[in-house]
């Protein structure tokens, strides 16, 4: 079992070296290159995917931010419009409420000073009135002089009076 | 494998004829015992003749003497072309000096399957690579091979010998398949296994032996090498210290020849024996309890083809990593360094 053949030996070593020869350019280094390939490629991709990844959470992060931005805008873009058309309901308003006033005060004045007229027309067609019916009772004793001093003292006692 | 040693007994009657009549008339069990179990273990042994379903077939005689190679086919031929005579194992002699020629490198049963796990594994291999090389994620047999090549690299070359060691990974991976393959090729009816010939794991060795020692001067260079067999002593101690260097830079690849061949004979011994069982007892009945077992030892020597072929891939890249050390004074693998 233990007999020593040195053919043997030397068939061992030529078989192995062969193979060694044969394989080491076939098999061994286009395996391990292909492993290498593919592990720098894998290495590749992760770096790649990480930083991709890094990107999206950087623009996931500003968007974020600018989402926030514009909704403070837009809040205040409306909460300034509803202060602004309160403050031209107001005003609006305020003016309506002049203007009208004013109408009520002109309407007042041309009220008072077509009272004024009329009461001083009245006052004269008045006069003239007890004028004419006082000279046809007192026809006879007061001539026109003294009828019409008589007469103006006592408008004027009425319109002092009034 | 249990098939196998069955058949062996009358498949075979040219190469056994003494041993075949024991147990064919089933003599008494005295006489019979030695020669049968001497017969079974003869097939774990190398033969001049291969066996294949239904024959056999003789294999030629390479015989290289100082004045040439003779050549022969078979014994037969080998005989009565005059010049040699064959033993009763089947090795030539002169028939003039009755020595045995200067080299016999016939091609033997287990040099044919060396032959065969060489070309299985360069058909492998090649296939493995190009497979593997033509798409970016491999699959199947090339995602196989690929496995064990990521293995020996990250879990046996580069702890064992740094970055370097990638540098000696052919080597390493030449080593682990053929070694597997062998192993694996007794295990298949009419199959043998190399490695259970020491010849054949003594060659591997050398092998294993040139490695270690070029590594180690590549590493290192020449001086250093040399100054490395004394072990870093006072030179007064040398006489004593470069013998004992010496002799482990042997016993280390001597150590892997001798495991391996003793791991891949001890299972087909149990094997054999187990099968030898049923001869002893010569009993249909008895027979399903060694089967049972054979069974049983095949498996484990399906695990023990894969561990042997790790194992010495293991400690070559092992012994390499120890000649590659960057200083000899940092660590000291050796007891004898101070």
């Amino acid at each position: 079992m233990l007999e020593i053949n040195p053919g043997l030996i030397l068939w061992t070593i030529i078989t192995f070296v062969i193979v060694v020869v044969i394989l080491r350019g076939t098999a061994w280094k286009p395996l391990v290159k292909a492993l290498n390939d593919r592990e720098e490629k894998i290495r590749q991709s992760l770096e790649l995917a990480e930083r991709a990844h890094a990107d999206a959470q950087r623009m996931l992060e500003e968007n974020r931010v600018q989402l926030a931005a514009a909704g403070e805008q837009a809040a205040r873009i409306i909460r300034d419009g509803r202060d602004m058309g309160e403050r031209l309901k107001n005003e609006i308003l305020e003016k309506a409420q002049a203007s009208s006033r004013q109408t009520v005060e002109m309407a007042k004045a041309e009220i008072n000073r077509e009272k004024e007229a009329a009461l001083t027309q009245l006052r004269g067609e008045v006069a003239d009135l007890a004028i004419a019916a006082a000279g046809k009772i007192l026809e006879a004793n007061l001539d026109e002089p003294r009828q019409r001093k008589l007469v103006d003292s006592v408008i004027r006692e009425l319109s002092g009076s009034t | 494998m249990d098939e196998q040693h069955d058949s062996h007994g009358t498949s075979h009657p040219a190469e056994t004829p003494a041993h075949e009549g024991t147990h064919v008339s089933g003599g008494g069990a005295e006489p019979g015992e030695h020669n049968l179990f001497t017969d079974l273990l003869h097939h774990t042994q190398d033969s001049r003749v291969l066996e294949y379903p239904g024959g056999h077939l003789e294999l030629p005689y390479i015989l290289i003497e100082r004045d040439g190679v003779h050549c022969y086919r078979s014994a037969e031929s080998l005989r009565s072309a005059g010049l040699y005579t064959t033993t009763g194992t089947g090795s030539a002699l002169r028939t003039d000096t009755g020595a045995p020629p200067m080299l016999d490198m016939s091609v033997t049963k287990h040099v044919f399957f060396l032959w065969v796990a060489a070309a299985l594994l360069c058909l492998c291999a090649v296939r493995a690579a190009r497979r593997n090389a033509r798409r970016m994620v491999p699959s199947g047999f090339g995602n196989l091979v690929e496995t064990v090549v990521v293995f020996i690299r990250d879990e046996i070359a580069v702890p064992n010998m740094g970055q370097d060691g990638v540098r000696y990974l052919p080597y390493l991976l030449t080593t682990f398949f053929f070694i597997l393959i062998m192993n694996l090729l007794g295990l298949i009816p009419y199959g043998s296994t190399s490695t259970g010939n020491v010849n054949v794991t003594a060659g591997l060795a050398c092998i294993a032996f040139i490695m270690i020692q070029a590594s180690a001067i590549r590493a290192h260079g020449v001086k250093q090498y040399f100054a490395h067999l004394t072990g870093g002593v006072h030179w007064a101690l040398w006489p004593i210290m470069i013998p004992i260097e010496i002799l482990g830079l042997f016993t280390k690849p001597f150590a892997l020849c001798i495991r391996l061949f003793a791991n891949m004979t001890g299972g087909h011994i149990v094997i054999v024996s187990l099968i030898g069982l049923i001869f002893i007892f010569r009993s249909y009945l008895i027979a399903i309890a060694p089967v049972g077992f054979v069974v049983a030892i095949m498996f484990l020597e399906i695990f023990v083809a894969f561990l042997q072929a790790y194992i010495f891939t293991m400690l070559t890249s092992l012994f390499m990593g120890l000649g590659m050390e960057p200083s000899h004074e940092e660590r000291s693998p050796h007891p004898h360094v101070h």
